[in-house]
């Protein structure tokens, strides 16, 4: 059965508090705080980008997937902020794992449901039998306008999956994909800063698309919410996977090892993906775990996961990701996050 | 830099890909077509371990053109575990802190890239293991 | 073979030189030589410019400049070894008249560096070094010179405060040298305090940017008893050795292995030993420079360069005067005319012409001249007749 073979994530090890963010606009620290749940994010330095990070990322996933590069079929990146408008940032990371060159590469966009996308795919190659090996990443190096609620969550990491129909550690059971178009979050060409909708990107926009995800899987592998060990939202910040758990009759408890964006931030492609690595950190053999990603434009990419034994032999051999954002962080001000991400620049 | 220079480079910048003479058994980084230990000829394609221990090092506060954005920045003499010695970036470091036989790994970042349209160049530095 | 004389040396005011083109910096200081040497006519003259290409954006330099210096058609070429370019044309010259190929033969040096911005040379300097693998990481000369010296300060106990000495003494020895690019003295405590370049190299431990030309005319020693009235100046040893040019690629980062070579090759040609050196001129492009190449030039033994210095071994006065016409630190190091320079500055000695800084009975003189973090070395010792 096709499932996942190895899995891998990466956390730069930069952090800001949502506290120095808004002392220097002026806002309201504890809104953000105890209203969406964010206490701190991560900030890549300026020689960390998605491409970077999903080649850290995809050499965790290889270290556990134990196979041979050269036997990756495709490689795929979904991110919102790949470094080159025109050239993709699969051929560098399929060149640094070497995976090259008999290999399906593509970028994939689709706000921060870019990696699901990848890893949607992925699937269904194996499945067909086009491929022995898919590798899907979603990363990002997101980026807020200075002041605007978004630079309070936006951040950087990456998620790998490669599958295979051997050496699974855990198995995919059911997919299931749910799309409108709902213009709730944007950014045009040659913009440096998305623009979003404020309130619109909440009900209509993530509510909608990923209950209706949530809602379309459960009901076509006949499951209920008490059916699985875990379940990974989407975590635009730390508040609303929380809630559209409740509203879909989950426990926190279900949530909670995948719940990394009060001190992660919304790292977009990378978000849901990289919760459900957290979340294969812990899992046992025989747990069902239900994946729901979410995309502004709009929609959401659903998965469930059953937890196979491989999964003990694997889990230790690279990082875990809890390890990965609660340790080695290094705090810094304003002033060097506004460097580190371009939104002030050096005389030349 | 130009893409050709960059590119040509790739198996080495990205994957670490280093010569091992077959006849003395040097390992030569970047692959030599003669070997300087042995002169030898031959030689298998072999991949550089990716820990290592700070042998040297620096910190550049007056950076060339392409690297003045990220000055200051660290650099060191790197002795991985196979013995061969290679020269980069130390990132994520304290630069008040490093001190030679600290242990190093490599991670795969962005080096360098011309202004805001040239293509932009990958490979490898090291960060505290 | 025949024995080889220097006849004239010219070398005018160092520094940034602003209303000077190439062509002219280097004619004004050719015909110095020239002058000095009371020769009438050049049969072939050699340059050594590590990169007026990056510079000033002129190639094809030796034509040019002899050209303008009005000796066309005669063979003219420019050599290249980085910083010893200088060096290497002393070295060519010296063979082509040593074979028999020619009589009268101009060497000089040259680099205009000041066309180009701070990051501009940086660069430029930078390409002496690997530039795949070390230049693609961002290191710059200073940055590998560092390294040495915290190799040396680790390896050997050497002090920041003897690195600072080197500085220190040079620019005592340069305060004498109105030709000099900076002709004044620093206290311990002005170089320790200076901007850090690359640490623990601060910016009074590097040589300057400097636009400037050194030039020297040579002959068969035979010919040069009935040319000029000085004294002439006899070429008794040459030494050229190469090394990696990455300095990771080498087994001990702080011992200059080519410099140790030539020097060899140099030594055993004059029959001398280190200790008959009365005094030498040597790279220190940055004060750890000068220790390591004290070093392996057989002055001192091998991590003992920065006591030399505390000691006073190798100041005015000392065993083995060392840079006493400022050195690159203080006279400045236009780099392809450093290795012309040495050479300038023995003669000046040798002839028992050096003013205030004179080296009391100079006989013997080494000049030893380096490219890039030591990957290649030129080493000469000339002889007073």
């Amino acid at each position: 059965m096709v499932g996942i073979v190895g899995y891998g994530t990466y956390i730069p090890r930069h952090r800001i508090k949502v506290e120095a963010i808004a002392k220097v606009w002026g806002a309201d620290a504890p809104s953000y705080e105890r209203g969406l749940l964010l206490k701190e994010k991560s900030v890549p330095t300026p020689d960390q980008d998605t491409i970077t990070m999903s080649v850290e990322a995809a050499k965790n996933a290889l270290r556990r997937a134990q196979i041979d590069p050269s036997e990756i079929g495709a490689v795929y990146v979904g991110s919102e902020s790949h470094p080159y408008a025109v050239k993709p940032s699969g051929t560098v990371l399929a060149e640094a794992i070497g995976a090259t060159p008999e290999v399906h590469c593509a970028d994939f966009e689709f706000a921060c449901k870019a990696g699901t996308e990848g890893m949607f795919v992925c699937i269904g190659l194996v499945q067909a039998g086009l491929i022995r090996y898919g590798l899907g990443v979603g990363a990002d190096t997101s980026q807020g306008a200075p002041g605007d609620a978004l630079e309070y969550s936006a951040a950087a990491g990456a998620a790998a999956f490669i599958f295979g129909d051997d050496k699974v550690v855990a198995e995919v059971e059911e997919t299931y994909a749910y799309m409108t178009d709902t213009p709730d979050f944007w950014r045009r060409e040659h913009q440096f800063y998305p623009e979003h909708g404020g309130r619109f990107t909440g009900e209509p926009a993530y509510f909608k698309h990923i209950m209706g995800a949530a809602r379309g899987i459960m009901a076509k592998a006949n499951a209920t919410a008490a059916d699985f060990t875990y379940v990974i939202f989407h975590q635009p910040n730390g508040k609303f996977p929380q809630r559209v758990g409740k509203m879909l009759g989950f426990t926190k408890t279900q949530i909670e090892p995948g719940w990394l964006s009060p001190t992660l931030g919304n790292t977009y492609s990378g978000s849901s993906p990289m919760g459900l690595a957290s979340t294969l950190d812990i899992a046992k053999a025989g747990d069902r775990i239900l994946l729901v990603s979410y995309g502004s434009g709009a929609g959401s990419d659903a998965f469930i996961f059953r937890v196979t034994e491989r999964i003990d032999e694997v889990r230790d051999v690279a990082p875990r990701t809890r390890d990965q954002l609660d340790n080695n962080k290094v705090y810094i001000d304003y002033g060097t996050y506004a460097k580190f991400r371009g939104k002030i620049r050096k005389a030349t | 830099m130009s893409s050709p220079r960059y590119w040509r480079e790739i198996p080495q910048r990205y994957r670490l890909e280093a010569g091992k003479c077959t006849d003395c058994g040097n390992i030569h980084f970047p692959p030599r077509l003669v070997c300087s230990a042995c002169s030898g000829r031959q030689f298998e394609t072999v991949k550089l371990s990716d820990e290592g221990t700070v042998f040297t090092y620096t910190i550049i506060r007056v950076a060339p053109s392409q690297f003045v954005d990220q000055a200051p920045y660290a650099v060191g003499i790197v002795e991985l575990d196979d013995g061969v010695r290679i020269s980069a970036q130390i990132a994520d470091v304290d630069l008040d802190a490093l001190e030679i036989g600290q242990r190093v790994r490599i991670e795969f970042r962005l080096i360098q890239n011309e202004g805001e349209a040239g293509i932009i160049c990958y490979g490898y530095k090291c960060v505290p293991a | 073979m025949r024995d080889v004389a220097v006849i004239g040396v010219g070398m005018a005011k160092w520094g940034e030189l602003w209303d000077k083109a190439l062509r002219d910096v280097f004619v004004e200081t050719a015909l110095l030589a020239i002058d000095d040497a009371g020769v009438d006519h050049i049969d072939s003259m050699y340059v050594g410019c590590m990169s007026s290409g990056l510079f000033v954006g002129q190639e094809h330099l030796a034509s040019l400049l002899a050209d303008y210096l009005g000796i066309a058609p005669v063979p003219a070429a420019r050599v290249e070894t980085a910083c010893a370019s200088g060096g290497l044309a002393f070295r060519q010259g010296w063979m082509e008249v040593a074979l028999g190929q020619s009589d009268i033969v101009l060497v000089s040096g040259i680099e205009k560096m000041t066309d180009v911005t701070g990051d501009g040379a940086t660069y430029a300097l930078g390409t002496a070094a690997d530039q795949e693998y070390e230049g693609y990481h961002g290191i710059t000369f200073p940055g590998l010179y560092a390294m040495m010296a915290r190799r040396h300060m680790h390896d050997y106990g050497t002090t920041r405060e003897q690195l600072a000495q080197v500085a220190v003494k040079n620019h005592r020895h340069g305060a004498m040298n109105p030709l000099a690019q900076f002709p004044f003295e620093v206290t311990i405590d002005q170089v320790k305090s200076s901007v850090m370049i690359a640490d623990p190299l601060r910016i009074l431990d590097c040589s300057p940017i400097t636009d400037g030309a050194a030039a020297v005319v040579i002959c068969p020693l035979d010919r040069a008893k009935t040319l000029g009235d000085k004294p002439p100046v006899k070429m008794v040893g040459s030494g050229h050795a190469t090394d990696t040019i990455a300095l990771h690629a080498r087994p001990d980062i702080t011992w200059l292995s080519a410099t140790e070579r030539a020097a060899e090759a140099a030594y055993k040609m004059a029959g001398v030993k280190p200790d008959q050196i009365d005094l030498a001129e040597v790279h220190d492009c940055f004060t750890i420079a000068e220790i390591c190449v004290t070093e392996a030039l057989g002055f001192v033994d091998r991590g003992k360069g920065g006591q030399a210095v505390e000691s006073g071994f190798t100041a005015l006065g000392g065993t083995i005067p060392v840079n006493t016409s400022g050195g690159l630190k203080s006279k400045g190091h236009p780099v392809g005319a450093t290795g012309v320079a040495q050479i300038v500055e023995l003669t000046k000695q040798l002839r028992g012409d050096a003013g205030d800084r004179q080296v009391e009975g100079a006989r013997v003189g080494l000049a030893q001249n380096m490219g890039g973090s030591g990957g290649s070395t030129l080493v000469h010792i000339l002889e007073a007749t």
